[in-house]
């Protein structure tokens, strides 16, 4: 899109640049289409009219698999979205929280342990470096919380240590 | 005569006092989220889903139209504020509206989108309590082929027709039906995509994947980006009334952008961002005022977020008659309805009257509430906005896995809302839609039921969907709206270039 139509050979693709991202989509998709026909093959046909439950993920891996060579053509011919430059670090700090609250619940460390640890990632991705005062904060706010969902709404989230003190 | 019959049950319903209270902590809550960047109204609906499963459905359901209008009101206030439209629909009124708080003029900007707002929700409501019934009298003769026709409409509507590229779009749509099929087929019994893992067979929640998308995935996007801008709070300066002048110049625009965005809203196309740029450049054409446009032209405030409101209203008119959502929000609202069992469609106006017509009446209560809670109380949000980022986004976290964890406090389940909140990242930097994954979950088995009831009946003969007048038409139109996007894209496509 970006192109100036000026030029000579408008298709040629050494003008446009290859976009890497739109053939892993491509690919993903592609995957996803084959996944979606191998299960559906191992369900048994016991439908006497109209259709069985196989029928469904076949039309859809159908639709994956011509998306994923509409995306293959989109990523051939450079044709996404401009993006901006982005920062992974505090994506994998924020992840890095999320499976430490996975591990924790996992492990019956309980709510107000596992949702404490998140908050302090989550807070400290996004710049801030004071982490014995968040920690406090994360204890007070999921505490309060813990609280407020056993006692008014009488709905039970996991208990670890913590919450057998309250 | 009907309606105002039903209407006024309706309002019987409405004035109870704990319905009261659930509508006004909706419009409360809601307000807070559109206020807050980065949590929208269908984000807010998917945390409390969980949370509200023990409550009264009624009650429960005011609550969500309360926060889907809130939501709407607390949009404006950002975009006028800091030039962040929370969501899209609020792009037009950030371009007139900043420009607007930039010049000392904020007061009024604030004052002509909460005044419009009110004067388009309350008529967009009052055409939803007209035309329900009217849909409602129709589809009762809609077949399954019919519901499934319908259904191919608003898949290719809100995902290929009008977004930025179709194939994106389809791309959402199909990743949103993929995982719709996992878990045990309803009619056989038969496990899908499961893998053997007992958790799916149960399928994907559609809590999990709307709270992963948006909570988790926006909380990723943003973190990513943050070395990039810093955003500014315009201050609000002068007076929050409104001149004779700024009536004036306001009421047209109000009443001009209901007739865009109530329309639009009705039809199954999905988003409010049509309407509002609709209206953004009919205001710019009309006005008596051109050298404003671009600086702080009040009706281009005024406009766009009456359409933008009139637009939601609309959107429950197909999820009300039809059970058809064609927005995020609307498909969080749905799923609240799934949570007690409900079903919305003509039979729910037959069955459950009171509770159809008590949430139409509520939202006449909640747009007066809106008004209320918006005008006085615009200092306490704009404080919300000064909450410092990284709380903002942790304290976010916390309520978004506190959901997961109160429902289904499982292994699995966390690390599928920790995989949906990596999906709903890479979506955004790569420019994906996220709403058709989540119409495409919620609508794809309903769609798929249909047409195997419907092949059933006719005993697997497919001309069934055609040899219905209504489906056969309906599936024209998908098409059509499915091709014309390839067809015209050489030609010039309506964008927001006003800038």
């Amino acid at each position: 899109m970006t192109d100036t139509p000026s030029s000579d050979l408008p298709q040629e693709p050494a003008a446009r640049r290859v976009d890497p991202a739109g053939l892993v989509v491509a690919a993903v998709l592609a995957v996803l289409a084959v996944v979606l026909v191998l299960d559906a093959r191992q369900l048994p046909a016991t439908t006497m009219y109209g259709m069985g439950p196989e029928a469904m993920p076949i039309v859809v891996a159908v639709g994956l698999g011509l998306l994923a060579i509409g995306n293959l053509i989109d990523g051939l011919r450079g044709n996404l979205p401009p993006r901006e430059s982005a920062d992974f670090k505090p994506v994998l700090l924020i992840l890095g929280g999320l499976a430490l609250l996975i591990a924790i619940i996992g492990f019956g460390g309980g709510f107000i342990l596992a949702t404490s640890a998140l908050f302090v990632t989550t807070s400290a991705a996004f710049g801030r470096r004071a982490l014995l005062a968040d920690l406090i904060i994360a204890l007070v706010m999921t505490t309060l919380i813990y609280l407020a969902f056993d006692r008014l709404l009488t709905l039970s989230l996991p208990a670890g240590p913590l919450e057998r003190l309250l | 005569m009907e309606t105002f019959v039903a209407l006024a049950h309706g309002m019987a319903v409405a004035v109870q006092p704990m319905n009261l209270l659930y509508a006004l902590i909706g419009v409360f809550l809601g307000t807070a989220v559109g206020v807050l960047p980065g949590i929208g109204p269908a984000l807010t609906v998917a945390l409390l889903l969980p949370v509200t499963y023990k409550l009264d459905p009624g009650g429960s359901l005011i609550m969500f139209a309360g926060i889907y209008y809130g939501g709407m009101y607390g949009g404006s206030t950002t975009a006028i504020l800091i030039n962040t439209p929370g969501e899209s629909a609020s792009m037009a009124t950030a371009l007139e509206g900043n420009k607007m708080a930039k010049a000392g003029r904020g007061g009024p900007a604030l004052a002509t989108a909460a005044i419009g707002s009110f004067v388009a929700g309350t008529l967009a409501t009052i055409g939803l309590a007209f035309l329900a019934p009217l849909l409602v009298d129709f589809a009762v003769k809609f077949g399954p082929e019919d519901y499934f026709a319908l259904m191919c409409v608003a898949f290719v509507t809100v995902s290929a027709t009008f977004g930025d590229s179709p194939i994106r779009g389809l791309t959402s749509l199909f990743i949103g039906l993929t995982l719709g099929l996992i878990g045990i087929d309803k009619l056989t019994g038969q496990a899908r995509l499961a893998f053997g893992i007992p958790e799916l067979l149960d399928g994907v929640e559609v809590t999990t994947l709307a709270v992963g998308l948006f909570a988790v995935g926006e909380a990723l996007y943003v973190a990513s980006r943050r070395h990039h801008a810093e955003e500014k709070i315009e201050p609000v300066r002068g007076s929050l009334w409104m001149t004779m002048e700024d009536w004036k110049r306001s009421w047209k625009a109000w009443l001009r952008g209901t007739m865009f965005g109530f329309p639009i809203g009705a039809l199954p196309a999905g988003g409010a961002e049509i309407p509002t740029f609709l209206s953004y450049s009919t205001e710019k054409r009309l006005t008596k005022h051109p050298e404003e446009f671009g600086k702080g032209a009040i009706e281009g405030v005024a406009g766009p977020e009456a359409a933008n409101n009139a637009s939601a209203a609309g959107t429950l008119v197909p999820l009300l008659t039809l059970g058809l959502p064609t927005s995020a929000t609307a498909a969080m609202m749905l799923a609240g309805f799934q949570q007690y069992g409900l079903n919305p469609g003509p039979l729910l106006f037959a069955e459950r009257p009171d509770l159809v017509w008590g949430l139409i009446a509520s939202l006449f209560i909640a747009n007066v509430m809106l008004l209320v809670l918006n005008l006085p109380l615009v200092g306490l949000w704009v404080r919300l906005l000064a909450i410092p980022q990284p709380w903002l986004y942790a304290g976010i976290l916390v309520f978004a896995t506190m959901g997961t964890i109160a429902a289904k406090p499982s292994v699995v389940e966390l690390s599928m809302l920790a995989g949906f909140g990596v999906l709903g990242f890479l979506m955004r930097r790569y420019d994906f839609p996220i709403a058709p994954v989540v119409v495409g979950l919620i609508l794809g088995p309903i769609a798929e039921s249909q047409l195997r009831r419907a092949l059933a009946i006719s005993l697997g003969d497919p001309l069934v969907l055609l040899q219905s007048p209504m489906s056969a038409t309906l599936l024209g139109i998908a098409l059509i709206a499915l091709l014309a996007p390839f067809v015209l894209k050489g030609m010039n496509r309506f964008k927001a270039s006003e800038d």
